[in-house]
């Protein structure tokens, strides 16, 4: 899976959860203040479903989760792929 | 699709129902009255590998599946809520230190967890703070290596008798899980009496004194103890809750129709009135929708879907409301009988009560449904245009 499909696969799930006319891939949704607390746990469930991965504890940062690109960047180290 | 139990499903629902019929409902109502769940009970769950139930066999669990869960929620809310409220509690430990525990945590007590050795407890709630969970005064101070907790937390079931809670402290500020022991020095609990139901769920207010444990104890990172511990736990909760909903309401049921068969009232069985009738119709076809919508719920959990969540949180909402209104209208058929404590229905409305408050109120599902639809439609609407 190339990077590009795999953020657009993470656009499209956070598309649905906030409501912007257009995500950037760097725009950080949980300083916007743009999700509520359930919904760290539905993007945990989604990169664990979507990409075949285990978040764990160790991967709870912030700088993991509150972007496109974050998560993206997070699939690709979790895949043994350096990040692109 | 095909909405049907597996054969091993069906199997099990039968033996945790003649399980719940042979040694839990007959004395149900004496565990009510006497406001306690005996250790011998406690034992037979464990020895049933019921506390272990959704935990892997890797650590001694029965690693089962969260239909067949679900459908053991469902019988054991049939029998009694309170001690479902157990198997609630100490399953939404497991399942946070399933998902959040470290290798070592995992290792060292989920073998415990599953076996019963250990009894778990959740201590979120507190006197000051139900529902903004997230404000939480209790603390926890990192000290050298081991953190120094100090607060309050009340309605702990099964707060009494536990031997490990999951406990929620700001830490630096930030919600934090912390794992602490009925042994570690400067906790201790008091027994909360007089409830209008669970009253054999054995709750505690919860006391942390500078009660110090290892710092070892903190579950996933600080900062993550609201959003993910107990996200998870509380997901696993709900579950829980809305299948036991289906118990309680199937308990209803079952009652009033063994007393609308034998009853008569002006020459003729109650189950002859229209009203009543009416009142039956209504519960079997609400406890058939509550069930359905919890059969999805497991089924996404089982699948691993993030959707899961929201129709958990749909499921608990609907079944708790329902399970009001059934427990009202088996009272009513009951009449005077079922205010009364010759009759199990009096316990049901009190018990289904709480259902309504527990692990989310009626209003924050309200609140998260409303906001999570409004997102959905939403976006279909950008979608299409």
């Amino acid at each position: 899976m190339t990077t590009e499909v795999v953020k657009e696969k993470i656009r499209t799930f956070i598309q649905g959860y906030i409501q912007v006319p257009e995500l950037k891939d760097d725009e950080d949704y949980f300083a916007s203040r743009l999700v509520n607390s359930m919904f760290a746990m539905q993007l945990v469930l989604f990169v664990e479903k979507e990409f075949a991965v285990q978040v764990e504890s160790e991967d709870l940062e912030i700088s993991n989760f509150n972007s496109v690109n974050s998560i993206s960047g997070l699939v690709a180290r979790k895949n043994g792929v350096g990040h692109s | 699709m095909k909405i049907e139990l597996t054969p091993a499903q069906a199997e099990a629902q039968q033996s945790f129902r003649a399980f719940v019929d042979a040694e839990i409902m007959p004395h149900a109502d004496e565990y009510d009255r006497e406001e306690r769940t005996p250790p011998e009970v406690i034992r037979r769950l464990a020895e049933l590998g019921y506390l272990g139930a959704t935990i892997s066999e890797q650590y001694s669990g029965r690693g089962m599946d969260m239909v067949t869960f679900g459908l053991l929620c469902e019988e054991l809310g049939r029998g009694s809520i309170s001690l479902l409220s157990l198997l609630t509690v100490h399953g939404m430990v497991t399942q946070a230190l399933t998902k959040w525990g470290s290798p070592a945590q995992r290792e060292h007590w989920l073998p415990k967890l599953a076996t019963g050795e250990v009894i778990g407890a959740l201590g979120l709630t507190e006197p000051n703070i139900g529902s903004d969970a997230k404000s939480i005064e209790s603390s926890a101070v990192l000290t050298g290596d081991s953190y120094l907790l100090n607060g309050r937390k009340k309605w702990i079931s099964f707060g009494q008798v536990a031997d490990l809670f999951l406990i929620i402290a700001q830490c630096e500020g930030k919600p934090s899980a912390f794992l602490v022991e009925r042994k570690d020095p400067g906790f201790s609990s008091k027994p909360i009496s007089g409830m209008l139901g669970f009253r054999s769920a054995m709750l505690a207010e919860l006391h942390l004194d500078d009660c110090r444990i290892p710092s070892e104890n903190l579950v996933a990172r600080v900062g993550f103890g609201f959003s993910h511990v107990i996200g998870s736990a509380l997901d696993y909760g709900r579950y829980c809750v809305g299948c036991g909903c289906v118990g309680l309401g199937q308990a209803c049921l079952e009652a009033s129709v063994s007393y609308v068969n034998k009853r008569k009232q002006f020459g003729s069985y109650l189950r002859e009135h229209q009203l009543i009738q009416q009142m039956i119709a209504n519960m079997i076809t609400s406890i058939k929708a509550a069930r359905l919508l919890n059969y999805s719920a497991g089924y996404l959990k089982d699948t691993g879907d993030p959707d899961t969540i929201m129709e958990t949180s749909i499921a608990k909402y609907f079944a708790s409301q329902m399970v009001n209104r059934v427990a009202q209208d088996a009272v009513q058929i009951h009449g005077a009988a079922g205010c009364s404590s010759e009759y199990p229905v009096q316990r049901y409305l009190r018990d289904a009560k709480i259902m309504e408050i527990i692990e989310g109120s009626t209003q924050i599902q309200q609140i998260i449904i409303s906001t999570y639809g409004c997102m959905k439609l939403a976006r279909k609407k950008r979608t299409k245009t």
